[in-house]
């Protein structure tokens, strides 16, 4: 009858979309959540957008980290954020993105619904408290 | 959650719609509020779902296998339902849920619903949450639901208690393993899989199983035969024949091999089942099982109530430590007026 079975679990899911082969990101920040508590689902490599909605859809989570290093974010971002959409499930997720993202695509990738762009270098504990403050539920 | 918030969910799970499926599951996995009377609702809506467990060592193919199964299923005109459970970390409660990534064949196909759940701290190789979710994934209609468990060595059998029918995988190779398995997983399983079955050491294996579960050569092609030879007793039902031996199929899960074999079996274990009544009797027990587990769950927390109107346990340790009272005095007192009530009829 501990407290932490009533005390909310964030539901995670990092994923890797398109060609992109470059996974130790993704590893490493699935394993930094783990350890801030939250349940991380992993998508694997090479996803299309339509995988990682029905993945974020199913699992019911509260944040969808999108990890991405290929440049094509521009496109295949507004993709998965329209496929949330569709299904209702955009309202109450919150979208970050992690990567190489030029500085000048940030605005136009918030404007499509992305909560925040975390670049190289950002300590994981920005990550973990941004999370923590901007979940919706 | 109201009272409207719990009705819009269920419309929309017996309406069909995912959003309002997953939203569910995560009610029920939180305990939010309202989630009793969801569950409720939803009870009247199941019992037509075949519910099958898939158990086995970690790396014995058990998420590649749930994967091929779900497709040769999905290929066959049925709906699945997936619950894949691993484990939560002791120290932050946190939980890295890889299972969804070898849901590679059925990309895109919503009906195939996969849904990953940590063990949040239970033992038994699956969650608290895991029978209330079934009952929602059946509710929503779904023809097969397949519950993966933790990788589990020795004791995880809580899944016995869940699904109607049991697959027990093992890994090839090595002899130690299934000595191992002997108390435990290996009571537990219906049908046994030996997985990776192209690699060196399988048929050692198969063996060892059958040998283990006292089949002999002749009667390892399945039930078919075993009644056929005996066909002019058919009348007769002795205890024998209510008997399920234990099957063991071969696959190559990473190819799809022998999974049509796989479902085949499983389809002869439910037949059986459900001719010799023991669905009927495994229903009741897992029934009478979960009003147990409410009951205990309940009892406790109007026991944790009834503690802290005495102060909190911290001050009864203290009693205690101080030699004041004992902790079977305290026990006594503490469950006195739930006692009372009892005895008062």
């Amino acid at each position: 009858m501990s407290t932490g079975q009533e005390q909310r679990t964030i539901r995670c899911l990092v994923a890797k979309v398109g060609l992109d082969g470059h996974d130790r990101g993704a590893h490493v920040i699935a394993r930094a959540f783990r350890d801030a508590g939250f349940e991380v689902i992993y998508s694997g490599l090479h996803r299309a957008p339509e995988e990682i909605v029905q993945a974020a859809v199913q699992e019911d989570v509260d944040v969808l980290g999108i990890s991405i290093l290929s440049g094509a974010h521009n496109t295949l971002i507004p993709k998965v954020i329209e496929g949330l959409k569709g299904y209702g499930a955009f309202e109450d997720t919150l979208v970050i993105v992690g990567g190489i993202v030029p500085d000048e695509d940030r605005t136009a990738l918030k404007e499509a619904g992305v909560a925040e762009v975390f670049g190289p270098g950002t300590p994981m504990q920005e990550t973990i408290d941004f999370v923590r403050e901007n979940v919706q539920r | 959650m109201s009272e409207a918030r719990v009705d819009d969910l269920v419309g929309g799970v017996l309406d069909g719609e995912h959003r309002a499926l997953a939203r569910t599951i995560t009610t029920i996995e939180n305990q939010e509020p309202g989630y009793r009377e969801l569950v409720s609702a939803l009870h009247a809506h199941t019992g037509d779902a075949e519910v099958i467990g898939v158990t086995g060592s970690p790396g014995a193919g058990k998420s590649t296998l749930v994967d091929k199964l779900a497709k040769t299923y999905r290929d066959r005109g049925l709906s699945v339902g997936v619950i894949a459970v691993d484990p939560s970390s002791p120290y932050s409660g946190g939980a890295v849920l890889g299972d969804r990534i070898r849901m590679a064949s059925n990309v895109g196909d919503m009906d195939v619903f996969f849904r990953s759940m940590s063990a949040r701290g239970q033992l038994g190789g699956l969650s608290t949450a895991t029978g209330d979710a079934i009952t929602a994934l059946d509710a929503f209609g779904k023809d097969r639901i397949v519950v993966e468990t933790v990788g589990a060595g020795q004791n995880e059998v809580d899944v016995v208690r869940t699904a109607d029918t049991v697959v027990v995988l093992v890994q090839p190779g090595s002899g130690d393993d299934v000595q191992m398995l002997k108390a435990g997983i290996l009571e537990i399983g219906d049908v046994f899989v030996v997985n990776k079955a192209d690699m060196d050491g399988a048929a050692t294996t198969v063996s060892d199983l059958r040998e283990m579960l006292h089949l002999r050569d002749g009667s390892t092609a399945g039930s078919a035969g075993h009644h056929g030879l005996g066909s002019m007793a058919d009348g007769t039902d002795d205890a024998d024949d209510d008997e399920w031996d234990p099957q063991v199929v071969e696959t190559v899960a990473t190819e799809g091999r022998g999974v049509d074999d796989l479902i085949d079996v499983l389809d002869d274990h439910y037949a059986h089942l459900r001719e010799t009544g023991e669905l009927d009797r495994r229903e009741r027990t897992r029934y009478a099982e979960k009003i147990r587990q409410l009951l205990r769950a309940d009892a406790a927390a109007l026991l944790e109530d009834e503690i802290d109107r005495h102060g909190g346990m911290a001050a009864l340790v203290d009693a205690v430590q101080a030699r004041e009272t004992d902790p079977y005095t305290v026990a006594d007192r503490i469950v006195e007026p739930l006692a009372d009530c009892v005895e008062r009829d």
